[in-house]
């Protein structure tokens, strides 16, 4: 270490400790400043301090805001907060703790769990502190309470605002709920500005809108003698409330929804496909969120999580299906587009498919087949012998990019937490997964079976892209926002995401087409719904295959036990000249998609575009009748049972 | 007996001292918890025995491991970014078999370790590049820091880093236009750079009641500690502040200020009086040592101990914004006590290695 020349060393010695001088001189002159600062507030501000600390302390006590609501597109309130009594005490006022306990129990219920909770806070908190005894006393509790409380020393009643979602859980899966602040969100929170407020949005609107609807903590600064007593209030910054979030959501729609669907698992989604704007959001069963917000009892969370219905679970945004024959219509277009397929040139359906050179038998769901079909009779009668020829034909690649550019295998960006990606499956995909990816798989997924999986939100907004022309929109549930006065603050925009790029635009005014003979034509597979419309539908049924069907063997509806049976799949916009509602409906193990999933559909298409009355409103009942006297005519003599 | 453990004597007798007062000091500040007052016992023990080992360690071994133990710390704190635990909305802990600590402590002795091996690599002063480079390997940990964010800590190494180019010989025509860049700097970094929490922290520094409930409070209420302690103090256990609970994070970074009020003026100026000390022994043993390693990693070491002792108490005091760092030794929590620990026994190792006594 020290082979430098000695004249190097001596140079080096005196520059460092030059420096090292400055340094300590430097360092010296700042611990100086420190010490005046020091006696400056110990000896000189003394007295000052002294007064703060000892005489009157200035004690800022926050003062929660009010939570901002959540309206329905018409104004129905969703999520709203109102007071609760709770029963409060205060340590030191307290004459004998023992004997105010005692009576306490006698006018209201206090279970021994609230009073060994209230021991806990005895113990822990300063004595001038306000302590919770019961949250949630009754009418009567509170007014008992009220009455005795002149002769009760350090008793305190106080109201303070609750959420409250009133419908229940019509639109639970939506709105998410608000519940205690935990562990988690406390190191994930800037706690100053959740000083007073215990609650927070765990899921849904509720979460994703956070911010907005917490609003502003407000305080009050109180003089308070050294004992932590209130002498008077100094100042007061008032809080400013949340505010208030307007959806695009239509509640009595989502009730009709919820109520349609019954008993049923399944799920809704309706859009404005020209804005992304969603109408309706439904998952059954549901569940109510009230109980949730000051923590639901181990119990009634068991008995909803053991459920084999599953009510907590979000269909609509993690509900992962099979698309079934509903894919048909995105590969439709895709035929239109790809060169390498002469759409309008028949193909042979003879009820069964199979890949050159291998045995194996990939069916169509009508076993004596279709006969010659081109693309329109494949999608009105849904052949799936024309879409294995049109998989094998164009492979797996093509058909995975033309999907992904309608946002299948990615979320969606809608305004809610958590949603599922679904599955666009590739060869590389399942290679990255340690598979090998079968030629049989590209054929299935033609018909939409195999390992693709979709949510009913992508389907819903992927539909929508055939109605809008080819634009992707980030769906919306959230249409503005406003102050707690009412005064518009933001109106949240459509959020534009890509477009379809088609060779000719015109192939896409082509499929409509199909899809509206689909509902409109006798022999479509939605015929059943739209031989009575007073307004075109472009629709397409699918039927999604829960368990599969062995070689030779046929699936019979009846024999097979309920979780086994197919889901019923529905997709469709209308007017199908000038959409103004995309919708989704899938009906878990319900058999074919026409029979049961298209029906709800049509419900929601008139709801939207008639109003609430349907045919019933007199502005429409003319039109109603003329549809109708139109559609009897073209009804087949004998109904053939309801396709794929 | 203590030179044959390699422990200087006097250093060693100041930080036991402090060691004591730490404890009382803690002990008071966490509400008599006896829990967290024995948690840091045992932390302090094993300070002391890393400071023992690494008092034991040849600096020609610190040097030759220090660029390893840059790299080493350079890591943990792009893990921390990746795999970081939240607290307090920011990402500073690292949780590894059950055990939570802060790297970017770490970095307080690595950063100096690092450039004093890469400058003593060369005759002093060192030659432009080597400044440059320097420059880099400061900036490198301290961005990593304050994308946490921890902007306190990532401007306490920074400031470590560029004290050490200071003493090994930055050239004043490069210093002053820095000096003056940087002052010309600080209203565009204010503006353009800053979290807006930590805007408000300097904000509330001039005007404390502007934020009442937050930093102000904080500020507010660290001073009425130490002006309501007067003179003689207000006696050990009595902190009104920290016990009624209006002094927040009593017992870590506002440690000072549950001291200054128990003891007064008269503790006050013993326990400065101790940081003093130290600072002056670990700028004697930097002065007394023979190679520019030793200088430049013994001089570092004393100048981050010093700035970060100065930036503590400047907050706690009122002079300084609040920024999250804690008071050499003094303060509870483990990461930091081991690592200034750790940076007394390097000194320690430096003076009680020397081998040529004049």
């Amino acid at each position: 270490m020290l082979n430098i020349p000695i004249k190097d060393y001596f140079r080096e010695t005196r520059l460092f400790h030059s420096r090292l001088a400055v340094a300590a001189v430097l360092a010296g002159l700042l611990i100086l400043l420190l010490l005046a600062r020091l006696v400056y507030l110990q000896l000189i501000a003394h007295r000052h301090y002294e007064t703060l600390a000892q005489a009157n302390r200035i004690r800022p006590i926050p003062i929660p805001p009010a939570r901002g609501l959540i309206l329905d597109r018409h104004g129905v309130v969703l999520a709203q907060n109102y007071p609760v009594y709770t029963l409060e005490i205060v340590p030191e006022q307290v004459v004998d703790m023992n004997v105010l306990l005692e009576e306490l129990g006698r006018l209201v219920r206090l279970t021994e769990g609230e009073l060994k909770q209230f021991n806990k806070l005895l113990r822990e908190r300063p004595r001038f502190e306000t302590l919770i005894l019961r949250t949630h006393l009754t009418e009567e509790e509170a007014a008992r309470v009220a009455l005795r409380r002149p002769y009760l020393n350090g008793v305190e009643l106080q109201a303070r605002l609750q959420r409250h979602y009133p419908l229940g859980g019509v639109a639970v899966h939506a709105l998410g709920y608000v519940a205690r602040i935990d562990e988690n969100d406390q190191e994930k929170i800037d706690r100053n500005a959740y000083r007073g407020t215990q609650h927070i949005g765990k899921l849904g609107l509720e979460a994703s809108y956070e911010t907005p609807l917490l609003g502003r903590v407000g305080f009050e600064r109180n003089e308070t003698n050294a004992h932590g007593r209130v002498l008077r209030t100094l100042d007061r910054q008032p809080p400013v409330a949340g505010r208030n979030l307007t959806l695009h959501l239509d509640v009595k729609l989502q009730q009709r929804i919820t109520e349609l669907l019954g008993k049923r698992r399944g799920a809704v989604v309706a859009m404005d496909p020209q804005t992304g704007a969603v109408l309706a959001l439904v998952s059954t069963p549901t569940f109510d969120p009230n109980p949730f917000v000051n923590g639901i009892d181990t119990a009634s969370y068991t008995k909803l999580r053991e459920n084999p219905d599953n009510p907590l679970y979000n269909r609509a945004l993690n509900g992962v299906y099979s698309p079934g024959s509903t894919i048909k219509v995105f590969l439709g277009l895709l035929a239109l587009e790809d060169e390498r397929f002469q759409p309008d040139r028949p193909v042979h359906c003879a009820g069964r498919f199979n890949l050159p050179g291998d045995r194996h038998v990939f069916r169509d769901w009508k076993p004596a087949g279709h006969g010659a079909v081109i693309l329109h009779d494949a999608i009105v009668q849904s052949c799936d012998v024309y879409f294995y020829r049109l998989a094998h034909t164009l492979g797996i690649q093509a058909m995975k990019d033309f999907l992904a550019s309608f946002g299948f295998g990615r979320r969606t960006g809608v305004d809610l937490p958590g949603e599922s990606s679904g599955i666009l499956p590739s060869p590389e995909w399942k290679q990255a997964r340690g598979l090998p990816w079968y030629p049989g798989e590209t054929v299935m997924t033609g018909i939409g079976q195999g390992p693709i999986l979709v949510t009913p939100l992508q389907l819903s907004s992927a539909v929508s892209m055939l109605a809008n022309g080819g634009r992707r929109l980030k769906p919306r549930l959230a249409m503005k926002i406003e102050d707690a006065h009412g005064r518009p603050l933001r109106t949240i925009e459509p959020a534009r995401d890509g477009a379809l790029s088609l060779r000719d635009p015109a192939h896409l005014a082509t499929l409509v087409k199909h899809m509206t003979a689909v509902v409109h034509s006798n022999k479509g597979t939605g015929f059943g719904i739209g031989w009575n419309a007073p307004y075109n539908i472009a629709g397409k049924t699918g039927t999604a295959q829960v368990k599969g069907i062995a070689q030779g063997a046929f699936y019979n509806e009846k024999l097979t036990p309920e979780r086994f049976r197919d889901h019923a799949l529905f997709i469709a916009f209308a007017p199908a000249e000038n959409p103004r509602v995309a919708v989704a409906v899938i009906v878990e193990n319900a058999g074919h998609g026409g029979a049961v999933a298209a029906p709800i559909a049509r419900q929601v298409m008139d709801y939207v575009i008639m109003g609430e009355h349907g045919c019933k409103d007199p502005a429409w009942t003319e039109v109603c009748t003329k549809a109708l006297r139109a559609g009897a005519a073209q009804l087949p003599k004998r109904t053939e049972p309801a396709g794929d | 007996m203590l030179e044959r453990l390699h422990l200087d004597r006097t250093l060693f007798y100041a930080l036991l001292a402090l060691a004591g007062l730490s404890l009382l000091t803690v002990y008071s500040a966490s509400g008599k918890n006896l829990g967290d007052t024995g948690g840091h016992a045992l932390r302090l023990l094993l300070g002391f025995g890393l400071m023992l080992v690494v008092a034991n360690m040849r600096p020609e071994t610190l040097e030759r491991w220090s660029p390893i133990i840059f790299g080493m710390a350079v890591l943990l704190l792009v893990a921390v970014l990746l795999f970081g635990t939240v607290g307090k909305g920011a990402r500073r802990w690292l949780s590894l078999a059950g055990f939570r600590f802060q790297p970017s402590e770490f970095m307080k002795l690595a950063l100096p370790m690092a450039l004093a091996w890469f400058f003593a690599r060369d005759s002093l002063p060192p030659r432009l590049w080597r400044f440059g480079v320097a420059v880099l390997a400061i900036a490198l940990p301290a961005a990593l820091i304050a994308r946490q964010p921890d902007l306190g800590t990532a401007v306490l190494v920074a400031a470590g880093g560029l004290a050490l180019l200071f003493i090994a010989g930055l050239k004043w025509r490069i210093i002053v236009p820095l000096l003056a860049g940087a002052v010309v700097a600080a209203p565009i970094v204010y503006f353009r750079f800053l979290h807006e929490y930590q805007r408000s922290r300097i904000d509330v520094l001039l005007d404390p009641q502007s934020d009442p409930l937050g930093t102000g409070y904080q500020t507010i209420q660290s001073m009425i500690a130490v002006g309501s302690g007067g003179f003689y103090g207000k006696g050990w256990l009595n902190s009104s502040q920290a016990h009624l609970e209006y002094l927040p994070e009593s017992s870590t970074d506002f440690v000072f200020a549950v001291f200054a009020e128990e003891f007064g003026l008269i503790g006050s100026l013993v326990l400065i009086g101790l940081y003093l000390f130290i600072i002056a022994r670990g700028f004697l043993i930097a002065y007394l040592a023979q190679d520019s390693y030793s200088r430049l990693l013994a001089g570092g070491v004393t100048l981050t101990v010093f700035l970060s002792f100065f930036v503590n108490t400047g907050m706690v005091l009122g002079v300084l914004p609040v920024v999250g760092v804690p008071l050499p030794v003094l303060s509870f929590g483990g990461t930091s006590l081991l690592t200034f620990l750790a940076a007394f026994g390097v000194l320690m190792s430096i003076q009680t290695h020397r081998r040529i006594v004049e």
